[in-house]
């Protein structure tokens, strides 16, 4: 076969690229302690109805930040983003009906 | 660098990121079972009675700036600095040790404060979450330790640093769940008996 046909796509993600430097490694850990010291913060902080939406928001932020630049998916070819994003997907869809069945939305 | 392959892409790579795509899946049930159960308490602690949040809070930190020290330690093996890649490896491993003794230390107050593993399903399915990802952690710990070992036997250098790469990837990943499982088990109110 010839590969050449096969791997234009992914060779093209896959060119060499620039890690960012230590310093730029700190400011992102800044953020997320920035982001955590919120989030702990709702704990003693009233917020009432905004209370969950706002933990759900700062959570995926964090988590997208860290997979993002600490596990370079920003940088790296979109074929590993796929695969984690393809089990992310899956998993949110077989727990959601998981927990519609046993009527969790409904019962908290 | 890697081996020529047909995608163009580390095999080794590809097989971290399908074996994390698949952990989600893992955590995802023990999570959903987690939430399903928490109500569900009875006559022993209830999660809210128990929690210590501002303990948590400082183990959370301490496991999120260990995903610091070890994308600082691939960085340093990704320019030749092993002097540099050995002490941010040996910070990522202590930092998770750190955590470790802090999960342990919950789990001992719980104990003593009536909250065993049979106790209840809330129990149950908190101290099977929370120590899942506990044995992830302690995983990782040898993982990096190993890494440490191969770098003072010389095996450890800038050509292969895609062994730290992917060994980091697993370890960022450990804290990503515990992202996860901070907010929605910890932050997120809690019933109180």
């Amino acid at each position: 076969m010839d590969t050449s046909e096969t791997t234009t796509d992914v060779e093209e993600e896959h060119e060499h690229h620039e890690h960012p430097s230590d310093g730029k490694y700190m400011q992102i850990a800044l953020i997320l302690a920035i982001i955590t010291a919120a989030e702990v913060a709702t704990y003693f902080v009233h917020i009432g109805d905004a209370l969950i939406p706002t933990l759900m928001v700062m959570m995926v932020v964090k988590f997208w930040i860290v997979a993002a630049w600490f596990m370079h998916l920003r940088f790296d070819s979109k074929m590993f983003t796929r695969f984690f994003v393809s089990g992310i997907v899956l998993a949110i869809s077989v727990y959601f009906i998981f927990l519609t069945v046993f009527e969790f939305w409904t019962e908290g | 660098m890697s081996e020529e392959t047909t995608t163009g892409l580390s095999h080794n790579k590809l097989a971290m990121w399908v074996f994390l795509g698949s952990e989600c899946l893992l955590f995802g049930a023990l999570i959903s079972t987690y939430l399903l159960y928490r109500n569900k308490f009875y006559d022993g602690p209830a999660p809210g009675d128990i929690f210590d949040i501002p303990f948590t809070s400082v183990s959370s930190f301490v496991l999120l700036m260990s995903s610091l020290t070890m994308v600082l330690a691939l960085a340093a093996i990704q320019r030749g600095d092993i002097r540099n890649n050995r002490l941010w490896l040996l910070t990522t491993a202590l930092l998770g040790a750190v955590f470790i003794g802090g999960q342990v230390y919950e789990f001992t107050t719980f104990i003593r404060e009536g909250l065993g593993y049979t106790t209840s399903p809330f129990s149950s399915a908190f101290f099977t979450l929370t120590g899942f990802h506990g044995v992830h952690v302690s995983l990782g710990i040898v993982m990096l330790m190993s890494l440490l070992i191969s770098s003072y036997r010389g095996k450890l250098t800038q050509k292969n640093s895609e062994t730290v790469e992917i060994i980091g990837l697993y370890w960022h990943f450990v804290d990503v769940v515990w992202i996860i499982i901070f907010t929605v088990i910890y932050l997120v109110p809690n019933p109180t008996s």
